[in-house]
């Protein structure tokens, strides 16, 4: 296939300990960990209350989307949005398990029920941005930050000038613990521009080929998130040179992905 | 304020729809759908569904699939087993879909094919099943400690076992436009070049988060549901799977149907009640109508999201009312399948394709008492009446839209 280019216009990051991308940055040249960083990441997106009572998993969602549209210095209501997500909130996931298999199914919290859906952190960011541009919510397994960073750049070849990706996942809770390796929350997100606009440029083309290592800095600090495939594409940003990756992207296929210089 | 998007400048290459296909409450294949959808008979029964509540099932109607229960999955693909999954092996034996994904395969080869299927809840009725039989530490037991199941992607991931396909596979879940998205992203991927074809399709099936969930939030009936209707109090909740195969129409011989268009918005306003203007609504059907170069003159039928629920159902009923003239037969034939969620998307627009090929256009079942906040648009009375375009509308949780529109050859 002929590959898919775009630009990156702004970039976001949280994953506990590095909660910037600026952190992330010096942490990946310079070894440098920030002090006094938050346990958890507060979404300046919604209102306060709002912010202490969502689930992780779109606070992180929402907080990296902010400084991604932030960084590229774009209004968050101008961009349809990729939310790409493993697992969604295993926290909810064992809520509502739990609940139901309790002696009170019908207690179940309507709040968490509707922040049960996959695609919540995206509702909440189309809410608190007023954002009438279309937004998706997806998952490939092992390979959903690659399916999320294609159907992004998709959406550009196709047609919109720029475009949100936001991939994020949190860690898994109760019994659930026992089956899927997911620790630490972490996000990441990339306003994708099909114009240059001073961004490093992306191209993207599925092939055959052998995922690329995680051994960067940034991979090895946040080793057991589900979102750890997108590590190599971020891990790659953090440094001026130019990368040449490749990530697993379902079937034996790969999403084989070049960035530009800064 | 919100922005308003503008409408897609160009219209879209169609898209042939070869095949398609729908198990829900009705029965299984588009022959079982267009007969009971004729016939006025609905697929709704009283739950009977678990987990109990202080001994009884929850009191409300369910679309349920006769026989999942029945039907394991083949040896060589017992590792995916669980209800959504044996749905969606189901939903893809019927109507040609299983030979013509593998013929697909043969003609574009097996990278040149997309799988999009679309989701509220995948396989989370397993993972219940699983908290409800925990060890005495409090485990999943060790046979139901697969990590494959237990998350969002089974739904793709057993597809891709099932078909051999090695094209993106992506499960879309935004809640109850799941699957009327598919065909979007779909059409992305054809027209961006990244494959030559696309299965897309939907599985949702009953479990007791959406029972309890949506019954928590006040939008279950007690009753058969009643879309538009005066007296409605609330969904019919069902489970239903289907496929549809995508094309480029340059590619194939004459198609059923094509998709000619689609749109997708957000309404930016709650999470889980639409936008008081049905604004979100109106451009999605909008961007549709845009991206197909379709006047709104020139659709003959449009089957509503249309669940029941007191909210949803004035405000789509505005959205439509705004956008097209009186003649439109506008329907929900929630009252035959039930609210089927992240499948509503594949089975409503597998009625509105067989409307389009049949020309049988249904009505509302279950509804006889007009809401005066409704337009002349929402019909109860099913008619006979060839039509060139047919719509279908797919609304979900964070105000989440996708409206559709397919077309008969030009």
């Amino acid at each position: 296939m002929s590959g898919l280019v775009a630009y990156i216009a702004g970039i976001g990051y949280w994953s506990k300990g590095l909660p910037s991308w600026a952190d992330a940055v010096a942490y990946a040249r310079e070894g440098v960990l920030p002090e006094n960083a938050p346990a958890r990441p507060s979404p300046q997106l919604l209102a306060p209350n709002e912010r202490r009572r969502a689930p992780e998993s779109v606070a992180v969602a929402l907080e990296v989307a902010l400084a991604a549209c932030q960084a590229a210095d774009r209004d968050p209501a101008t961009l349809p949005s990729v939310f790409a997500s493993t697992h969604g909130d295993l926290g909810i996931t064992d809520y509502m398990s739990q609940t139901l298999a309790g002696e009170d199914p019908a207690s179940i919290s309507p709040t968490r029920f509707h922040n049960s859906v996959h695609n919540a952190a995206a509702g909440y960011w189309t809410i608190g941005a007023g954002c009438m541009h279309p937004a998706t919510a997806l998952s490939a397994y092992d390979a959903t930050f690659a399916q999320g960073l294609l159907e992004a750049m998709v959406q550009i070849a196709t047609g919109d000038p720029a475009v949100l990706l936001v991939a994020y996942d949190t860690a898994a809770a109760g019994p659930l613990m026992s089956i899927h390796q997911a620790t630490g929350t972490l996000g990441g997100a990339l306003v994708l521009t099909k114009e240059a606009t001073g961004g490093r440029r992306i191209a993207v083309r599925l092939d055959e080929g052998a995922a690329t290592p995680s051994r960067g800095p940034l991979s090895l600090h946040e080793p057991g998130n589900a979102m750890h495939p997108m590590m190599p594409v971020f891990d790659a940003l953090a440094h001026d040179a130019a990368a040449s990756l490749c990530l697993e992207a379902g079937a034996g296929r790969a999403l084989l992905i070049d960035i530009g210089p800064a | 304020m919100s922005e308003i998007p503008t409408a897609p400048a160009s219209v879209m290459a169609p898209l042939a729809v070869t095949h398609y296909t729908a198990t829900s409450a009705l029965g299984r294949g588009r022959a079982a759908h267009l007969e009971a959808l004729r016939a006025g008979r609905s697929g709704l029964r009283p739950n009977d569904l678990g987990p109990f509540d202080q001994g009884a099932p929850l009191p409300t109607w369910i679309g349920r699939v006769a026989g999942v229960e029945d039907a394991p999955l083949p040896a060589e693909l017992a590792e995916w087993e669980c209800r959504n999954n044996r749905l969606a092996w189901l939903a893809l034996q019927h109507d040609g879909l299983l030979e013509a994904v593998q013929a697909a395969r043969a003609r574009h080869g097996a990278s040149r094919v997309a799988i999009v299927m679309g989701t509220s809840t995948a396989s989370i009725g397993e993972t219940e099943d699983a908290y409800a039989q925990l060890n005495e530490d409090g485990q999943l037991p060790s046979h139901m400690r697969r990590a494959k199941i237990h998350t969002p992607h089974s739904l793709g991931n057993f597809v891709q076992a099932a078909t051999g396909l090695q094209g993106p596979c992506i499960t879309v879940a935004t809640a109850c436009s799941s699957s009327a998205k598919v065909f979007a992203q779909a059409a992305r991927l054809i027209e961006a070049g990244i494959v030559d074809a696309a299965l897309v399709g939907g599985v949702d099936t009953l479990c007791g988060s959406v029972l309890y969930g949506f019954n928590a939030l006040g939008l279950v009936s007690k009753q058969p549901c009643m879309p538009f209707d005066a007296r409605r109090d609330g969904l019919s909740l069902g489970e239903a799977g289907g496929f549809a195969l995508l094309e480029r129409a340059e590619d194939t011989d004459a198609a059923a149907a094509y998709l000619l268009g689609y749109g997708e918005s957000s309404d930016a306003h709650h999470m889980s009640a639409p936008h008081p203007e049905g604004l979100g609504a109106q451009l999605a059907m909008r961007d549709a109508l845009a991206r197909a170069g379709v006047d709104a003159g020139d659709v003959g039928y449009l089957n509503l999201h249309g669940t029941s629920t007191p909210a949803n159902d004035s405000v789509e009923a505005k959205a439509v009312h705004a956008l097209f003239p009186d003649q439109l037969h506008a329907s929900s034939t929630k009252g035959w399948t039930g609210h089927t969620l992240g499948a509503a998307g594949i089975v409503e627009s597998t009625i509105a394709m067989l409307a389009l090929e049949h020309g049988f256009l249904p009505g509302t079942l279950n509804s006889d008492v007009p809401d005066p906040a409704c337009g002349a648009q929402i019909r109860f009375a099913s008619q006979e009446q060839p039509i060139r375009h047919a719509m279908n509308n797919s609304f979900g949780f964070g105000g989440n839209n996708c409206s559709l529109l397919f077309g008969r050859r030009a």
